[in-house]
């Protein structure tokens, strides 16, 4: 597979690494939300077979963790942006 | 033996000979031989032995496709089994071997198994190999994996080198036949980048095997000349002896190059093979067809093959296979067979044709309507018997078969993504279906365009395509002129008449018989029937083979061969060496290795190294007089506990952590808390997995106000660092820290004992005393008269000790340093084993207790999971299941019997209790002879062990049959109170 990373360009996956769902951007406080919460978010996954955003690391390069938005059909690849992005966007701050 | 079969004509080096052996029997041919061309020629057709009933065959095609004609080639560690003698280049010396035969070729004892074979039809093995029960692993096994398989392997070192290589296109083209050269003269001339790669050694593809003309001139002479054009053009890779493996994600191709394999042994510096990985921007398939025979009872002897082959044995190789000289077919193709060989002066005693009304050939018997119902001659064909279409039945003398039941477009890499081949009406066969690889696009005979005027037409057309859709323009060359012949088929799978054998998989033997056994017990699904029967399992993946069995699946079963459809086409296309595979992973080059700082020194010394992920480290440093590793490690911890050792612990990661958010950044990875560590100390962190589970642990000092270093296990570097970026990038984007590994920048040594503070007197700058560099502490100084340095005063040995890091290409020379000046202490360098005899005495966790399993409680660091603050694992570590009283906890061990033996993996059970999972208590993680204490120690994980300390119980190991008294302790052995650290 090819991914097209946002700053670099075309790399091949073998320059990444796969962690899974995109989801796990979605950390709950640890403070507030409870064990249930955390269960969810820890073990709990959607299995599309279609369209799925998840988390790849460009290990072999600038260390960049990206959310890539794949096709677990057909493979092929439609979006890929920065996790720092996408977490920003869902209002992950500090 | 002279080349009695050899012919005029050919592509053959008639100017040379090539010596050869099958089976130590001299041959001879020339450059541009096959190694079954070579044989045909001096008369051989017998070559191999069938998988299962050991029948005598030959070769049954010209190419890649050969389900029969397997040898081994060579000797020694170069041997290779299960080779086609269709394909492989014949050079001088080669040596043959066949397969699949005891004691000779011609006289196979196995052969009985031909007369049996009423016993071994399809599902054979199911159904009598099943009881008695006991008498599968005893028996039955051990005699089929005696009887299985075809060649063999040497079991030597391959002495050759195979590598991996990377390329880059805008359009690669498979196959060189007409339609691939158009392609590939079309994007070349344009200016692409391309990649035109064939896996026979001659580009031309059916050109070489065909008689007629392109342009006006021979087809070989054509291909022949854009090749030459092609070579001439720098944007332009030709790679003969390159098969195309597999179509993978985003236009990347696997092809393998035969770099070596038509040379004795290959040049100096140069690999066997090289698999290559292509990028290619658009593909083009222009893989051909492959031609299929008809199955009619004894259709598998030597001399009988496809007819395509006959004329490409006889137009590309000048070989008559035969003498006299039949063809049987079922549509206008294979009459070219005939009027080929006719024109070489080889008696063409019949055309057997299937079809009512085909085409008449002058000067040629043409049976119309008729069929082969059966042949005979043992070791070779020597006679067909013809069914005519009134009924009347005639045998005739021939030593050569010609079979044609129509051309299988090569769909295969087209379907290598599942995308499912379409059935073709006009052509009878499969043609490439819809969702093909995005980027691909099929030419010419993998199209189902089978006229030559068709594959020079699609071949250029589908370049002009894919030049468009990558934004490029291309001009349209003017096609040549070539055949547009039309195909004219009747389809005709197999025989009916004759009640014997037809044979559909020569290789696996599976026929006609077997698909209708198949069908009888329900397995009429293609997949069902593939694995029920072996149909296309073998070898050759069932090239020839697989639409008969399932047009004649189609035919038992009424519905239609669309309907019955095709199993999944797979990468490879044909079989691949393992050496390929694996390119230069193997021996010491298997994977990467990385060496510390001081292996020079080490190595000087004789060290015993031991592999630690990618790191190779000291495991102990003998001294002359020590013959058993036990007296170097006890003398290792000794000395170091007496009065200083020094080990080299730079293979821990090392990770900078800096900005104005470090601290409240640490405090969420660690469990416990670090942002109030005073500037200038270290303190032990715990980091938890998300599920609460213990992922790491280290110590990390805080250098300066916004600055910290984390220590990993050296296990854990890397993954301790991608999680930290995951943090940082994913869970709070907007905190001010920054992280960089400086795992390769530092060295860094463990300086342990009580001596410890006066050799790095000698060697640190500056006052490290106890009160300016108390326990705990951390902070830059410079050594040996100012370079850089860091010094940390932490101890896993439990010992008052230091850890000094120095820029990575100067700990070479600090460990000589610092044994030079410090030789007053007769220090000693200790390796991995000492080490973790020291923490195990001290009851440090390490890889054994740091098992993906354990949490912080079941450590007895449960107190340090803050619940101050919101951390990673915090939560589910406070999981009921996790936190139960009576759950693991860690305790120390000693045998009550100072002589008695400890074993890691051990069970705790109650004395008296019986061996069974019930009562077990728990396991030993870690255990080594303690020279301090005097006998084996351990440490383990023991239900409800804070409770049990004190109390005598058992370590069972049942798979090495011990069973030691033992007494549960506190995992702290040495020095409990840590009294010698603070020293």
């Amino acid at each position: 597979m090819i991914i097209h990373h946002p700053i670099l360009g075309p790399r091949d996956a073998q320059e990444f690494v796969y962690l899974g769902d995109a989801t796990l951007i979605d950390r709950p406080d640890g403070m507030n939300a409870g064990t249930e919460a955390f269960h969810d978010y820890a073990y709990n996954r959607d299995n599309p077979a279609g369209e799925h955003r998840e988390l790849w690391y460009h290990e072999q390069g600038d260390r960049s963790w990206l959310v890539v938005t794949r096709n677990t059909v057909t493979h092929e690849i439609t979006k890929v942006e920065l996790a720092r992005d996408v977490a920003r966007a869902k209002g992950r701050s500090k | 033996m002279n080349q009695s079969h050899r012919i005029p004509g050919g592509q053959i080096d008639r100017t040379k000979v090539l010596r050869f052996t099958l089976d130590g029997v001299p041959y001879w041919g020339h450059p541009g031989d096959t190694l079954a061309s070579a044989l045909l020629a001096n008369g051989v057709r017998l070559m191999g032995r069938s998988f299962k009933y050991h029948r005598p065959r030959g070769p049954l095609s010209a190419g890649s496709e050969e389900p029969n004609a397997l040898v081994e080639l060579r000797s020694g560690g170069r041997q290779e089994p299960n080779t086609r003698a269709t394909v492989a280049e014949l050079l001088d010396g080669l040596e043959a071997k066949s397969q699949n035969r005891w004691p000779s070729l011609r006289f196979d004892a196995l052969a009985i198994n031909d007369r049996l074979n009423a016993f071994f039809a399809a599902g054979f093995y199911y159904k009598t190999f099943m009881w008695p029960k006991s008498f599968w692993e005893k028996l039955y096994e051990p005699i089929i994996r005696r009887a299985a398989g075809l060649g063999s392997v040497s079991r030597q070192e391959d002495p050759d080198g195979y590598d991996k290589g990377f390329l880059h296109c805008d359009l690669l083209v498979i196959g060189a036949g007409p339609a691939g050269l158009m392609a590939a003269l079309t994007a070349g001339r344009a200016g692409a980048r391309v990649i035109v790669a064939d896996e026979d050694f001659a580009f031309g593809g059916r050109l070489n095997a065909e008689s007629f003309a392109v342009a006006g001139g021979a087809g070989a002479d054509w291909s022949a000349g854009v090749v030459a054009e092609l070579a001439t053009l720098p944007n332009v890779r030709l790679m003969a002896r390159t098969t195309v493996l597999g179509a993978f994600d985003h236009g990347i191709y696997s092809a393998v190059e035969r770099v070596s394999d038509h040379v004795a042994v290959p040049a100096v510096g140069k690999p066997r093979q090289v698999l290559w990985r292509i990028y290619s921007g658009r593909a083009i398939l222009a893989g051909g067809a492959t031609e299929r025979p008809i199955a009619f009872e004894n259709n598998d002897r030597p001399g009988i093959m496809l007819a395509g082959a006959l004329r490409a044995y006889a137009n590309r190789w000048g070989v008559a296979v035969g003498e006299r000289v039949a063809v049987f077919v079922n549509n206008d193709d294979g009459l070219r067979t005939a009027s080929d060989l006719q024109a070489k002066g080889v008696d063409v005693v019949a055309v057997i044709d299937s079809r009512e009304g085909g085409e008449l050939l002058p000067g040629i018997r043409h049976l119309r309507g008729a069929e082969v119902i059966d042949t005979s001659g043992r070791l070779g064909l020597k006679a067909i018997t013809v069914r005519q279409s009134d009924g009347r039945t005639e045998e005739i003398r021939v030593d050569a078969l010609g079979v044609s039941g129509g051309w299988n477009p090569n769909v295969n890499i087209h379907s290598h993504h599942r995308s499912r081949p379409v059935w073709d009406n006009t052509i009878s066969a499969f043609v490439p279906g819809a969702d093909g690889p995005p980027g691909l696009l099929v030419a010419g005979a993998a199209a189902g365009v089978m006229s030559t005027h068709g594959a020079l037409r699609t071949g250029r057309d589908a370049a002009l395509a894919a030049l468009e859709s990558l934004g490029r323009k291309a001009a349209a060359i003017d096609l040549p002129e070539a055949e547009d012949a039309p195909v004219r088929i009747t389809p005709l799978w197999h025989v009916a008449h004759g009640k014997g054998r037809a044979w559909i998989d020569q290789q696996n033997d599976v026929t006609v018989k077997d698909i209708k056994l198949a069908q009888q017990e329900n397995f009429t699904s293609v997949e069902h029937l593939k694995r029920y029967t072996t149909l296309g399992m073998a070898t050759d993946q069932g090239k020839t083979g697989n639409v008969i069995g399932l047009a004649v699946m189609a035919e038992l079963t009424g519905r239609t061969i669309p309907e019955t459809g095709t199993t999944i086409y797979r990468p490879p296309y044909t079989p691949v060496a393992m050496g390929a595979l694996a390119g230069r992973s193997r021996g010491r080059e298997f994977k990467p290795y990385r060496l510390t700082p001081s292996h020079h020194w080490a190595a000087e010394q004789g060290a015993v190294f031991v592999e630690v992920g990618n790191w190779l480290r000291t495991q102990w440093v003998p001294r002359a007089d020590e013959t058993e590793w036990r007296q170097s490690v006890d003398r290792e911890v000794l000395a170091t506990r007496r009065s200083v050792g020094i080990c080299d612990v730079t293979t821990l990661g090392k990770i900078d952590i800096q900005g104005t958010d470090a601290g409240a950044f640490l405090d969420r990875v660690y469990a416990n808390t670090f942002s109030t560590l005073p500037v200038g100390k270290c303190r032990y962190g715990l980091m938890l997995r998300e599920d609460g589970i213990v992922f790491d642990d280290g110590t990390t000092a805080r250098m300066g106000e916004h600055e910290y270093v984390m220590t990993t296990t050296t296990a854990n570097a890397v993954t301790v660092f991608r999680h930290l970026e995951f943090c940082r990038q994913c869970l709070w984007p907007d905190l001010d820290v920054q992280l960089i590994s400086t795992t390769e920048a530092w060295a860094q040594f463990s300086v342990a004992g009580p001596n410890a503070r006066r050799l790095l007197a000698k060697i640190v700058d500056q006052d490290i005393s106890d009160a300016a560099f108390p326990y705990m502490g951390a902070g830059n100084v410079t050594v040996c008269g100012g370079l850089r340095a860091r010094l940390f005063r932490i101890s896993f040995s439990g010992e008052l000790a230091f850890e000094i890091a120095v820029p990575t290409r100067y700990g070479d020379a600090l460990l000589r340093e610092m044994l030079a000046r410090g030789a007053e202490f007769d220090p000693v360098v200790y390796g991995t084993e000492a080490l973790g005899v020291m923490r195990i005495e001290k009851g440090h966790v390490a890889g054994g207790e740091l098992n993906g399993q354990s949490t912080a409680l079941n450590m007895g660091l449960g107190k340090m999971v803050s619940r101050k603050k919101d951390s990673i694992g915090m939560v589910l570590s406070q999981r009921e299941g996790l936190t139960d009283p009576d759950g693991y906890r860690l305790v120390g061990v000693k045998p009550v019997d100072p002589l008695g033996k400890l074993t890691a993996g051990s069970h705790f059970l109650e004395i008296g209790a019986a061996s069974v999972v019930a009562n077990d208590g728990g396991w030993l993680t870690s255990k080594v002879y303690s020279p301090h204490i005097g006998s084996d120690i351990a440490l383990g994980y023991l239900k409800a062990g804070d409770r049990k300390i004190g109390s005598r119980m058992r370590a069972v190991n049942l798979v090495g049959g011990t069973d030691t008294e033992i007494e549960i302790v506190s995992p702290h052995f040495f020095d409990p109170d840590g009294e010698r650290l603070r020293g």
